[in-house]
């Protein structure tokens, strides 16, 4: 890549593998629109179905449980709308929504409008000092609310600080009331072990993107005995729940990238752990005053992301860090993708019961397929005069007076 | 074999391929990262952005980038009725592509809207003067296609544009099918909404562009990190928007050039003379004689049963299809052609032929021999005929 030297934000998008690269190229010199009856058609046609199977099995579904929708977004506004209607049109008073404050804005967004629009009730769910959900808190929530919940939703691996949550104790619990439970599985698909039909979950967004496949496609994992009102409508494709002329070379590419981390799940996360505790070490005396949030998952078993680093660099804004950092050749991030632009505390710190100020002192390092000792040296070697000097700048007071973004884009 | 379902999907082009390449290797960011290399994907999501809205002689504000047509007609409906409710009252023709049906019908189901259907003619026009009777002060949202995708019957947008506006409401036009033939600046002009589709025109599938006019209140179908100025969240596309841009910029090139503008004219002229010579009464053109764009040509054959012709078309390497490919399979006659008031056997006949502006022009002499070979043979000699 010629923009950035090391690029440690693989979290907000990687690139796409050569398998998946190769896939969807191929796909590219054929057409066909897959609902088509002759053989172009049923050739695209054939391209999704294998496509279908591949990335089901990777998540650990049968391939008619599987949606494609364009992207992780989508999937969770089907999933949370979907589901909250279907229940809703069974039980009136089923109008409450289980959810943590952690949760990426596609869900967040998601479900305070179905609050502000659809008379939806939220009921959150606290999480520790780690990012951890709280099951304690569930379980109390679940007894004293179960008549009026709607659903319940939990993010399999948080998107900033990398937290895994207790996704199948989470799906269980709610299954003891009959409460279909969904998950956001973006970040946890391909990097720890997310097994759909073992969470007895009743659905769960993944992405292409984030995984080495194409961008614009995702997929949502849906328990075969639940139905959903759809987001999109149409031509009736994908079981009448997601409409839309079906992407069969997105759909290829996605299939390469998920057999792909599905084959090599496991040596991968012992990998890119092995670098992450390494990193982890090294900025520990590199800058003594680095804190890192989430568990720091030493032995690699399983309760962070592989790949993901978050630290609070205190007294420095997160955004003038990234600033300096990107000068000197390191991509990196201060939270989410989406919600860089103003430096506004992070949702997820403040959840796990960070204050304002520190909660816009973050970094996030996220690495990936092609992540290398070399790139997480060059960070090292970066990362402490780089902190120095953001540090210098020290932090706004309300509102940040180091415009670093100069892209014009907002949120 | 020769593809003539372009109506249902085309190929990327080469232009777009050339285009988006470095988009899917190297230069892959994410638009929001305010890294370099999230820089050097906003700087290529907003060249797209700025061609697009060049096409359409709009704001570049006005353009947001979607996942395809479906999408972009829902967001249009949708988020323009209830942004702007009124009365609760949508009207669209009877022969919108369900992508614009079935978003007015969640309206009817879950939001409490009606629906007003507008007749059409027999020749596949929206009847102006039933939309005239339909489109009153309650009514919050009109969508009629620019280009039906069945029959290619080309609509006086902007008449039924003028009608939604005297009354208030906002006017949606699906441009999926025009976007390939028809200069979209004067359709945008005339609209407050207009929805199109990459993979339609050569750019890449799961693209789609939609313009929405900055004067009005549109809510989004999807929530999330709000991206698109909060419209459309979602990660952007920068390869997709590109791939759309460059379709766009090839598809003006070619009808300045007047590229394929005799294509549709020939092939009617020759399959119908062909047949009737031999087979009077064999073929009959769907949708309108003179209405019509140039990449669509469609006929039911009413003394052949069924899909025959189209199997027959397939055997002699001539693939294209009944209708809208969404409904393939379906043993319900078209809605479009029932609208237009065919009976259910004829309708079941149909055949579209839809092809791009840079189809050789070899191929088209040898679809419409194949055309007529596979009906004659399908019938018994005329003792009439010559």
């Amino acid at each position: 890549m010629n923009t950035s030297a090391v690029y440690l934000d693989h979290a907000a998008t990687t690139d796409m593998t050569p398998a998946a690269l190769a896939a969807i190229t191929a796909q590219f010199a054929a057409t066909g629109n897959p609902s088509s009856l002759h053989t172009a058609g049923r050739r695209a046609n054939r391209v999704v179905d294998d496509a279908r199977i591949a990335i089901a099995a990777a998540a650990g579904a049968h391939s008619s449980e599987l949606i494609f929708t364009s992207g992780g977004t989508e999937s969770d506004n089907l999933a949370l709308k979907g589901l909250f209607w279907n229940r809703v049109n069974a039980n009136p008073a089923a109008r409450m929504i289980l959810v943590s404050g952690i949760e990426h804005h596609a869900v967040l967004d998601t479900v305070t409008w179905l609050a502000e629009h659809e008379q939806a009730e939220l009921c959150w769910m606290p999480v520790d000092a780690d990012g951890v959900l709280d099951l304690q808190a569930v379980r109390a929530l679940l007894e004293e609310h179960h008549e009026h919940i709607a659903l319940g939703t939990i993010m399999w691996a948080n998107n900033e600080v990398g937290t895994v949550q207790p996704v199948p104790e989470f799906a269980a619990l709610l299954a003891g009331y009959g409460i279909p439970a969904h998950s956001d599985a973006v970040q946890a698909f391909g990097a720890v072990p997310t097994n759909f039909a073992d969470s007895k979950l009743a659905a769960m967004s993944i992405s292409a993107h984030k995984i080495g496949g194409p961008v614009g496609i995702g997929g949502l994992l849906v328990r075969r005995d639940v139905a959903l009102m759809p987001v999109q409508h149409g031509g009736g494709h994908e079981r009448k729940m997601r409409s839309g002329t079906l992407n069969a070379a997105a759909a290829a590419g996605f299939a390469a990238a998920a057999t792909e981390v599905a084959d090599h799940l496991a040596e991968e996360a012992a990998r890119l752990s092995g670098l992450r505790e390494y990193a982890v070490q090294q900025i520990s005396q590199l800058v003594p005053e680095a804190v890192l949030n989430g568990p720091r998952d030493a032995e690699n078993r399983g309760t962070r992301l592989p790949g993901n680093l978050h630290f609070t660099f205190p007294e420095c804004e997160g955004d003038s860090l990234l600033f300096v950092l990107d000068m000197l050749g390191i991509a990196s991030s201060t939270g989410s993708a989406c919600t860089a632009g103003v430096p506004q505390p992070s949702h997820v710190l403040l959840a796990m019961g960070r204050d304002a100020r520190s909660a816009r002192s973050v970094q996030r390092f996220t690495l990936g397929h092609r992540s290398t000792r070399a790139d997480v040296d060059a960070l090292l070697e970066a990362l402490p005069q780089a902190y120095e000097r953001a540090r210098k700048a020290g932090m706004a007071a309300d509102e940040s007076s180091i415009h670093t973004a100069g892209t014009g884009f907002t949120r | 074999m020769i593809y003539m379902d372009a109506a249902a999907t085309a190929p990327p082009r080469q232009e777009v391929l050339d285009t988006v390449s470095p988009l899917l290797t190297r230069d892959f960011g994410n638009p929001a990262s305010h890294h370099e290399a999230g820089h050097q994907a906003r700087r290529a999501a907003n060249w797209a952005r700025a061609q697009v809205a060049a096409q359409l002689a709009v704001r570049e504000e006005e353009i947001y980038f979607t996942s395809g047509g479906t999408e972009g007609a829902n967001t249009a409906v949708i988020g323009g009725a209830l942004g702007n409710p009124r009365g609760r009252v949508v009207v669209a023709s009877a022969i919108e592509h369900p992508a614009v049906l079935e978003a007015c019908r969640y309206l009817v189901e879950f939001h409490g809207f009606t629906l007003r259907l507008i007749d059409v003619t027999a020749d596949g026009l929206v009847d102006l003067e039933h939309a005239a009777q339909l489109i009153d002060d309650d009514v919050a949202v009109v969508s009629v296609m620019a280009v039906n995708n069945e029959v290619g019957t080309i609509q006086p947008v902007a008449q039924f544009a003028a009608l939604a506006h005297a009354a208030g409401a906002l006017m949606h036009t699906d441009a999926v099918q025009a976007a390939g033939w028809l200069d979209l600046a004067p359709l945008a002009a005339a609209v407050d909404a207009l929805s199109i589709s990459g993979h339609k025109i050569g750019g890449l599938k799961g693209s789609g562009a939609l313009y929405l006019s900055g004067k009005h209140r549109f809510v989004p179908l999807l929530h999330g990190g709000g991206q698109q100025s909060g419209l459309r969240s979602g990660t952007e596309n920068p390869a997709a928007a590109a791939g759309i841009a460059v379709a766009l910029q090839v598809c003006a090139s070619q009808r300045a050039q007047g590229l394929g503008e005799g294509y549709g004219p020939y092939l009617i002229e020759k399959i119908t003379r062909g047949l009737e010579a031999k087979h009077p009464g064999s073929v009959r053109l769907t949708g309108s004689g003179s209405q019509r764009i140039g990449g669509i040509v469609s006929f039911v054959f009413p003394k052949t049963a069924g899909e025959t012709v189209l199997i027959e078309l397939e055997r002699k390497g001539v693939l294209c299809s009944s209708g809208s490919a969404c409904a393939a399979g379906s043993t319900d006659p078209s809605p479009v052609l029932t609208a237009m008031g065919y009976q259910e056997q004829l309708a079941h006949t149909a055949v579209r032929l839809s092809f791009g502006r840079g189809i050789k022009e070899n191929e088209l002499s040898q679809v419409a021999n194949a055309v007529i070979a596979a009906v004659g043979g399908l019938l018994p000699a005329s003792p009439g005929a010559a």
